[in-house]
């Protein structure tokens, strides 16, 4: 029997594996630790499904601190001038993003390539980019090459950051942290717990109501524990937020999003500012328009779309997507849903084959497995919007 | 009957000619979570060391190698239907197939249980 987990560390150009400050905690905790975008990161605990199927019932607690946390801020004004840089390299309208809201959004290269996918949060007086564990130098490097020397660009690498994730989430959190209950979905703020500052926001990446909670890394140990000693939180791994994400229909840098796919191919459409379509003013802004044109002339090359499987195998990043004979696609995600109990995937698919209800074919060690093609999310995103 | 194991993690049990192979309850602990077992034909030659089945986790699939090189005679059906009973039973009801024993001299080299369960915790 062999194993092929350790393969998911895709960078193999970092050579040092890191550890998180919160590494023992997981240990003492009975995680598995496995290398994961240049750190060792928790896969599981008690089991992937388990922890899948807590967090969609109750509260799940997860480290995500091998994400880049960074903040930008012009002289003088703070956020404002750091915005109107930071929307000559995003799509997404960033100027008139309140202070106390955040917004999804991607850095692109020349030609509309994602470089990464990004939260941008307007604190006030500073801009915060919550950005990919595997993409952060990179990142760095490509906003301190493009935004001038007046911008300063800070990299909290202090800092930890758990999700708090499922339904049971903002019962929880209200208890610890007396306001957070307030939040809506995409809204942040700053508290304080017993002296601790924290930074809230109501936001991610597994489609359940939930927060995501930076604190300085020699707080985030008693802030850990202060959330699982509540019986309705568990601690969950790098195993559940992947299917969780795959159920809620989110792409995952490095295996649905790269370099060579625009916004417009991975679906992602919604991210692009309605206004900013037409006025641009953002690199890569004409390769995305003229992505978003062939979107509406019916000949964009391929697309993001979900797949669901029959049966019980799944089809993985990689593999090949029939229609008949001819190959019409990949699999860039894909994995066993445990809220549906069968396989779904994420696949670029040839347009032609794309709309919603098309039958293909998955092609796993010769096999063939019927996959229809699926509205996404899988699962629908329980998001906290007020009420 | 005599159980050997493997440093890959698999279990056979040899009575006579014939062998039933499994995957450990050390292997069904690393792998998690089961939801598809790929077994091999019935009538099917498998050889020791080489592929021989694929066990689908919800994070990944993990290839199954035979311990002992033959014929498969029988696969585990229930499997099919309840894949996650190489989770709850995996050195019982959780059985993958059996074989015909070409050669008794490869079973030299495997490890006895005492020998395995050493193997497993240094792992």
């Amino acid at each position: 029997m062999t194993d092929d987990i350790e393969s998911e560390n895709r960078e193999s150009d970092i050579p040092p594996i890191e550890r998180l400050p919160l590494d023992a905690w997981h240990r003492a905790n009975g995680a598995r630790m496995v290398p994961f975008a240049g750190y060792e990161m928790p896969i599981q605990y008690d089991g992937i499904v388990a922890e899948h199927d807590w967090t969609r019932e109750n509260a799940s607690l997860f480290d995500v601190s091998h994400m880049g946390q960074l903040a930008i801020t012009g002289p003088g004004d703070g956020s404002t001038s750091a915005a109107h840089e930071l929307e000559k390299l995003v799509p997404g309208a960033i100027a008139t993003l309140k202070p106390g809201r955040m917004r999804y959004s991607m850095l692109l290269t020349q030609s509309g390539g994602i470089i990464d996918d990004l939260m941008i949060t307007n604190t006030g007086p500073q801009l915060t980019l919550v950005v990919n564990g595997a993409r952060k130098w990179d990142d760095i490097a490509h906003l301190r090459e493009h935004l001038p020397d007046s911008i300063t660009l800070t990299h909290y690498d202090d800092a930890a950051l758990l999700a708090l994730q499922g339904p049971k989430a903002a019962a929880v959190l209200e208890e610890l942290v007396p306001g957070t209950a307030k939040l809506t979905f995409m809204d942040a703020a700053a508290f304080d717990w017993d002296g601790t500052p924290l930074w809230i926001s109501r936001a991610g990446y597994t489609g359940e109501d939930g927060f995501e909670i930076s604190v300085h890394e020699s707080r985030v140990v008693a802030l850990a524990d202060a959330l699982i000693a509540d019986d309705r939180v568990r601690p969950a791994g790098l195993g559940a937020r992947d299917s969780l994400r795959l159920e809620a229909g989110l792409p995952l840098y490095g295996h649905d999003l790269d370099e060579d796919i625009d916004p417009v191919t991975a679906d992602l459409v919604f991210a692009l500012s309605k206004k900013r379509r037409d006025t641009g003013g953002y690199l890569g802004h004409r390769a995305v328009a003229a992505r978003l044109a062939d979107a509406g002339a019916g000949t964009l090359q391929q697309r993001r779309v979900g797949l669901l499987l029959d049966g019980r195998l799944p089809a993985r990043e990689g593999a090949s997507v029939f229609a008949g004979d001819d190959r019409v696609g990949r699999v860039t995600s894909g994995g066993f849903s445990p809220t549906l109990g069968r396989p779904i995937a994420f696949a670029y698919i040839s347009s032609d084959h794309a709309a919603d209800g098309t039958a293909l074919e998955c092609e796993v060690r010769g096999r063939r497995l019927p996959a229809i093609v699926s509205p996404m999310p899988f699962v629908p995103h329980r998001y906290y919007r007020g009420n | 009957m005599p159980r050997y194991f493997t440093e890959e993690h698999e279990w056979i049990d040899v009575e006579g000619d014939s062998a039933t192979v499994g995957i450990t309850d050390f292997a069904q602990e690393q792998l998690g979570d089961i939801v598809f077992v790929e077994l091999p034909q019935v009538g099917s030659q498998v050889a020791k060391g080489k592929d021989a089945a694929v066990v689908e986790s919800v994070k990944a699939a993990s290839d199954v190698y035979a311990p002992i090189t033959g014929e498969v005679t029988e696969i585990n059906g229930a499997l099919e239907d309840d894949p996650a009973l190489v989770n709850s039973s995996p050195e019982d009801e959780g059985w993958f197939f059996r074989v015909t024993v070409a050669d008794k001299d490869e079973l030299e080299g495997l490890m006895n249980e005492t020998a395995y369960k050493d193997f497993a915790q240094s792992a």
